[in-house]
């Protein structure tokens, strides 16, 4: 099935008449996908998801969550998404149940559909044991969990995770990674993940959008948005530096190899998809009499290609937190006057 | 936020914040020892303390007449503070997942209102049994109680939604203290909660009535002692008038409140 769960066209979103937070994006999610939007702090991707999930007033253009116009449907948008937002939305209070028995009572679910569902989604995110214990009690981690589960309750087509797992140690990471997969996959969920961590749009994601200053500067799957870049560099070392030379006349004009270099005693190849052109490139090194010493592959990241479309690092993030902070000294500013 | 979804009021959905304000309540046991045994000191002191020079017509003891005064004061500090409440939400991001549910503004406003009421007249009820403890004769009118517990209700329902209107338009709790010395001490103060509210100077006279928590007062005075100012009819009319005026001011604000 590859209907369109996600439509967006020229989407924007204008603070104080002046500040550009979206600017005219427009992407779809098919259904069952796993969308990435990637971005560093700053670039909008929150204020994107705040306008789908009918948050937030779009200042022009429009969108379609399942089907149903966010700004005329709002309430039919609410009941079909569900939403794990940036910041922590647990009553803490609360044991792990009740959080999930508020929400499911706030979106009208049957006592039966409930009772079922909790039990469900607490399995899901593997909570079942604590989930008797105030959520003052749970760690970073399990309140992650707990909200996801929170957010599939209600049996959403499409989850929206926004930074799930920002702030959390590596281990925890790896949980919530498998989960957010599980999920996808058993409840056939289409989820949006909104992240600046590139390990986990390259981790989780089918398709990603790389965002910046509120723009859709590159679309695609992860790995050919990397092979967009010019693809995989084999680099072959020979034991005897002079030998060199002779690589160059085997590889030059293979129509599978972009791109040839030596330098420093290193034989370069730009190829596609090079884990599976190794063997092949040693054997050819070998027929030439070359004997190889090491092999290196460099794969390029999505760093790379953030670098490539934006002329920054994702992590250099000084400037999008200066403007973040102006955007939002003025919101306030705007509000209290 | 956008649009309400659906006018019609969702019973779940003001059960369930009903429901949760109930839970926190019965959870938070030291505030509620804490505010008890402060007001209860109140009582006690002022009670037994004033008592000593000050005699008011037709009551045989000060402390007989400041009881309602004190259980009036309980009710109005747990009702505000209880409407506040939402602010605290706003901070720690419970309120996000109440306002992105399809849930009508107006009956969340509804559920936060009756499960803040409801716990404040708990806490005010209690510490009317407390003043009866120390020899508040409060059983003497059994009728009465009924009719006060009704007042009391009311009175609440007002002030909480008064606290979420307050609450609607702060963003952050730090402006906890300039609320509680700008409105709750005076509406305190001037409801005669110490003083009998006739006799009193001109200007007072006038600060006095247009306090809605003063007919809460006198209204508790009359069904529980037998004493007031005005009759019943008038207290009760003035504060489901004030109840009606706050609801719909809270309403107001809230829907515009901003996550």
């Amino acid at each position: 099935m590859m209907e369109n769960v996600i439509e967006v066209r020229d989407l924007t979103k204008i603070f104080d008449k002046t500040i550009k937070a979206v600017d005219q994006i427009s992407f779809e999610i098919k259904q069952g996908e796993i969308y990435g939007l990637l971005g560093p702090n700053g670039a909008g991707k929150t204020t994107t998801i705040s306008m789908l999930a009918t948050i937030l007033k779009p200042t022009n253009g429009s969108a379609r969550v399942c089907g149903h116009d966010i700004i005329k449907d709002c309430d039919k948008v609410r009941r079909c998404i569900g939403i794990v937002f940036q910041d922590p939305s647990l009553d803490d209070r609360l044991t792990g149940k009740e959080n999930l028995d508020f929400h499911a009572r706030m979106y009208g679910l049957k006592r039966d559909v409930r009772k079922k569902r909790i039990d469900e989604v607490l399995a899901i995110v593997d909570l079942t044991e604590p989930a008797n214990r105030l959520v003052e009690t749970y760690s970073g981690g399990m309140k992650r969990r707990l909200e996801i589960a929170r957010g599939l309750m209600h049996y959403p087509q499409v989850l929206f995770l926004d930074e799930p797992t920002l702030g959390l140690d590596p281990q925890s990471r790896r949980a919530i990674w498998t989960h957010i997969e599980r999920l996808n996959k058993e409840e056939d969920v289409t989820i949006m993940l909104l992240t600046h961590y590139l390990e986990e749009a390259d981790h989780l994601c089918d398709r990603i959008a790389i965002i910046d200053h509120g723009q859709i500067v590159a679309s695609n799957d992860p790995k050919a948005l990397k092979n967009e870049l010019g693809g995989d560099i084999i680099q072959l070392k020979p034991t005897d530096d002079n030998l060199i030379e002779n690589l160059l006349g085997p590889f030059k004009g293979l129509e599978w190899v972009r791109n040839v270099t030596h330098i420093d005693g290193t034989f370069n190849l730009v190829v596609d998809h090079g884990e599976k052109r190794i063997p092949k490139v040693l054997e050819i090194a070998k027929n030439a009499g070359v004997d190889i010493f090491s092999v290196g592959l460099n794969k390029p990241t999505l760093d790379d290609v953030f670098l490539y479309h934006t002329g920054r690092r994702i992590r250099d993030e000084r400037g999008d937190k200066a403007v973040m902070f102006k955007t939002m000294m003025r919101a306030r500013a705007r509000r209290r006057g | 936020m956008l649009a309400e979804g659906g006018k019609k009021m969702n019973f779940e959905a003001i059960y369930v914040i009903w429901l949760r304000e109930l839970k926190r309540y019965t959870r938070a046991r030291s505030n509620i020892i804490g505010s008890l045994a402060q007001n209860f000191f109140w009582l006690a002191i002022f009670g037994f303390g004033l008592g000593a020079s000050v005699m008011i017509p037709g009551l045989d003891n000060y402390i007989i007449f400041l009881a309602p005064g004190i259980v009036g004061m309980t009710l109005l500090f747990s009702s505000i503070f209880s409407g506040i409440g939402v602010v605290w939400d706003k901070q720690f991001g419970f309120l996000k997942e109440i306002l992105v549910a399809p849930v009508p503004r107006s009956s969340i406003m509804l559920g936060k209102t009756l499960g803040g009421a409801t716990t404040s007249t708990f806490q005010a009820f209690i510490m009317l049994l407390l003043a009866g403890l120390i020899g508040v004769p409060i059983f003497a009118n059994p009728m009465g109680i009924g009719i006060a517990v009704v007042i009391m209700f009311i009175t609440a329902c007002a002030f909480v939604a008064l606290g979420v209107a307050i609450a609607s338009t702060m963003r952050d709790p730090h402006g906890f203290q300039l609320i509680m010395n700008f409105i709750v001490m005076p509406l305190f103060l001037l409801s005669g909660a110490f003083f009998p509210v006739t006799n009193l100077p001109g200007w007072l006279q006038v600060l006095v009535l247009f306090d809605p928590l003063t007919y809460c007062v006198d209204g508790l005075r009359n069904t529980v002692i037998g004493v007031s100012a005005f009759p019943l009819t008038i207290t009760i009319s003035v504060l489901i008038g004030f109840m009606i005026a706050t609801l719909l001011l809270g309403s107001i604000l809230f829907r515009k409140t901003e996550i």
